[in-house]
């Protein structure tokens, strides 16, 4: 049983971590590739047009990526996790339903018809089919954010004698006070996950000095939205957050923010930080003083409690992930902030297209909001632990009983080495795409 | 509101073979049948534009069923646990089979990803067929040994196949002789389909072949449906049961006798949509006199300690329900708009479209 739980939840981790990569870039990129089409719809010059269809196609492959990698999610609440889909799918069925009825339909289709219809429908019905492959992929964020939300804070439900979890209130499902700030926080996040991209890509080609034009365009608008988002993500979003954490879950809270002991007159925020589990402190604290009763609750002396006032059950399982999680996300984000704020610095002084040092950290940053984002991620799932609906199913009660280690062992190599294979394929095939590049080559 | 739910899932689950099955037959024609380049690549393309847009019915289905029957979702998805992630990698290989042969100009980085593409549609609509089988001949629910129920309830794990290769024994494997049959309709069924959507989408040069290829794909289909309905009566004796109580049920069964029968006269045919019209009303009519045939059960139970699985000891509560009705009728309302757009701007033949950059 113990092994099961195991495989279970690292093969979970393991497929939405791998799933998460492509959505994240979607959902941001949508935004980008509407924001170009409508600049040329006001100025009607080709490169913002050139630039919306170039991007369209990176957008394209991460979407059957998404797809293909989002299928095996839906199939592994039944297979995977069959008790847990028996007691509540009545009522996360209902979120989940819906993202597979109004957004997925919304964005596949018209999805189609941006890549094949530009000429079959003239410029404004082109502009509108890409507003709606954005409002697809942002109401899919909606949906699935709705879903996690009820099983970060359950609301709306009533529990019958068998165990079941009865939808009580649909509407609740939606006004979860949990909802709006992860969903805010999510879809900022990810775009910054694609302002980099587009940054980065831009910067490429201006070091390599081909396709500047576009080259500039892309750091310019990367860099632009970047610093919006990024900003964006840490306050409000980011705090509001925060704060919902040590409101609904307070030992998850404690663990993030390493408080081992509940300071009377005021908690501190630390920076810097081994949690030491053996002697239930911090190794190597650097920390500021009431900073953090002042962030979470506006008073320097709040008494925020620390690990020491729950009882071990309540605690999550993993202490130094979700710790850790927590702060590379935190130290992430505002290396995001520096940078672009710079970057911007530079644009606005005309210097940035020839600042080689800069050019170069914006093309290899990357990565750092995929991990960021996931880590972010990692922080609201670790917190959730050992719950599956928070404070009132376990995570051990909610596996499939009929399966055994064995098969999911099997199943979760397959996915490993399956996945290995899309990951090479993406990224020639992203590569190809990038250094083909908007301007089409004549034949 | 049960009924509703079931037959709402019903015909969605029914759009999706319709819609993915000519996928599935365009890789099984094209693995078997497609030898010039200028064909693969045509056929590729007349599957590869649409398949993205066909799954999300597939999404679509399992989100409906996880929310209107979770009991049913959750004892059959971790009962056929290893043919459903089986399922799930060959949906993997199939897309990227078809979303990558055109990337590269090598020989033989098409012949992988063709045969990707045309191997793993093959498999699939074996499987799907499989799958079909099991639920209509009934598995072991609870998983019953000696009479005691070894697992809670309804929950049940089947293996890939029991050493009796029998669909009689107490303990059959998802692929037994019986449910082999059904996977064998589905792939020739699916063959068909997809070689009358070849015919409708392309110009390639082999279409007037496939006709021919269409007429002896169904005499071995009609020989396969005569010999399956004889079969299905020793393994799910109750099978007709329905059909006697309810005769306007009938009408299932003739959807699909019609199919069989029309396609005899497919190098007849005037207009290129008469065969895919045709082979349509063959998947039609197979799933929903499956789902007739068994009505209310959705998954029998071949023991006596535990019941059938119905459509209502395995439903959400009313509530849920009921409210899921409001927005699943602006759904589909939307998803018919969709539709109609798509089709008609994605309509004609797909030699001319750009695919594949």
């Amino acid at each position: 049983m113990e092994d099961m739980l195991f495989y279970d939840r690292l093969q979970f981790a393991f497929t939405i971590t791998f799933h998460y990569i492509f959505p994240q870039l979607t959902m941001g990129l949508s935004l980008l590739i509407v924001f170009l089409k409508w600049k040329y719809l006001r100025n009607n010059i080709e490169k913002y047009n050139n630039a919306a269809k170039f991007l369209m196609k990176i957008f394209a492959i991460n979407f059957t990526m998404g797809v293909v990698t989002g299928i095996p999610m839906e199939f592994q609440f039944g297979t995977n996790w069959a008790k847990f889909s028996e007691l509540t799918g009545g009522i996360i069925g209902q979120t989940l339903a819906m993202e597979g009825m109004f957004s997925f339909f919304l964005e596949s289709s018209f999805l189609a018809l941006f890549i094949f219809g530009e000429k079959l429908m003239g410029q404004k019905l082109h502009f509108l089919t890409g507003f709606l492959v954005f409002l697809g992929s942002w109401a899919s964020g909606w949906f699935i954010l709705a879903t996690n939300a009820w099983m970060q804070h359950p609301v709306g439900y009533e529990i019958l004698d068998n165990g079941k979890y009865v939808l009580q209130n649909f509407s609740a499902l939606f006004s979860n006070p949990w909802l709006l700030p992860a969903f805010l926080h999510n879809q900022l996040a990810s775009v910054v996950t694609s302002s980099f991209v587009v940054a980065s890509i831009g910067a490429f080609y201006v070091l390599r000095n081909k396709q500047t034009e576009y080259g500039k365009l892309f750091l310019k608008t990367g860099v632009i939205f970047g610093l919006i988002s990024s900003v964006l993500v840490a306050f409000p979003t980011g705090d509001w957050n925060a704060k919902n954490v040590a409101k609904y879950q307070p030992a998850s809270f404690a663990a993030m923010e390493g408080i081992f002991e509940t300071e009377e007159a005021g908690a501190e925020i630390v920076l810097v930080g081994q949690p030491n589990m053996v002697e239930k402190k911090l190794d190597n604290k650097i920390a500021v003083p009431n900073i953090l009763s002042f962030l979470t609750y506006q008073e320097w002396d709040k008494q925020i409690a620390g690990m020491d006032q729950f009882k071990e059950e309540e605690l999550p399982s993993n202490i130094p992930a979700l710790y850790y999680s927590y702060h590379i996300m935190v130290g992430l984000g505002t290396i995001f902030i520096g940078v672009m704020a710079l970057a911007l610095f530079f644009l606005w002084r005309k210097k940035l297209y020839t600042l080689k040092p800069l050019l170069w950290t914006i093309m290899f940053l990357v990565p750092f909001p995929y991990i960021a984002n996931l880590t972010g991620w990692y922080t609201a799932e670790l917190g959730r632990q050992p719950y599956l609906v928070y404070g009132l199913l376990k995570t051990s009660d909610g596996i499939s009983p009929t399966v055994s280690s064995g098969n999911t062992l099997f199943t979760l190599l397959g996915f490993v080495a399956l996945y290995m294979l899309l990951g090479l394929l993406f990224l020639v095939l992203v590569g190809k795409t990038i250094n083909q590049g908007p301007k089409p080559q004549t034949h | 509101m049960e009924v509703f739910w079931y037959i709402a899932i019903a015909i969605v689950l029914a759009v999706f073979f319709i819609l993915d099955g000519y996928d599935f037959g365009t890789g099984i024609i094209h693995l078997f049948f497609a030898k010039k380049e200028k064909d693969k690549e045509v056929i590729a393309k007349s599957a590869g534009l649409f398949w993205d847009s066909n799954e999300v019915w597939l999404v679509a289905a399992g989100g409906m069923l996880f929310m209107a029957f979770p009991t049913f979702y959750a004892s059959v998805f971790s009962g056929f646990y290893l043919p459903l992630i089986i399922v799930l990698w060959l949906i993997i290989f199939r897309a990227i089979g078809l979303e990558f042969r055109g990337q590269f100009k090598y020989q033989m980085w098409k012949d992988i990803w063709d045969k990707s593409f045309g191997v793993s549609s093959l498999l699939l609509a074996l499987f799907f067929g499989i799958a079909l089988g099991n639920i209509v001949r009934g598995v072991n629910l609870g998983g019953v040994k000696n009479g005691v129920s070894v697992y809670e309830g309804h929950y049940f794990f089947l293996p890939l196949w029991d050493s009796s290769f029998s669909p009689l024994s107490d303990t059959p494997g998802i692929i037994d002789w019986f449910t082999l049959i059904i996977g064998l309709i589905s792939v020739v069924t699916l063959a068909i389909h997809g070689a009358n959507w070849v015919i409708l989408k392309t110009n390639a040069s082999i279409n007037k072949k496939l006709k021919g290829v269409i007429f002896k794909l169904n005499i071995a289909l009609a020989v396969l449906t005569v010999f399956s309905l004889f079969v299905w009566q020793i393994v799910n004796p109750n099978s007709l049961d329905n059909f006697m109580r309810k005769p306007y049920l009938i009408v299932f069964p003739l959807i699909y006798f019609t199919g069989l029968i029309g396609l005899f006269f497919i190098k007849k045919f005037k207009k290129e949509s008469q065969g895919f019209v045709f082979s349509t009303l063959l998947i039609l009519g197979g799933i929903t006199s499956s789902l007739a045939s068994l009505f209310p059960v959705i998954l029998p139970s071949i023991n006596s300690v535990n019941p059938h699985l119905t459509i209502y000891n395995t439903a959400a509560e009313n509530y849920g329900l009921s409210v899921a009705l409001n927005w699943a009728i602006i759904g589909f309302i939307l998803l018919i708009v969709y539709f109609i757009v798509q089709k008609r701007l994605m309509g004609g033949k797909v030699d001319k479209m750009d695919y594949g950059h």
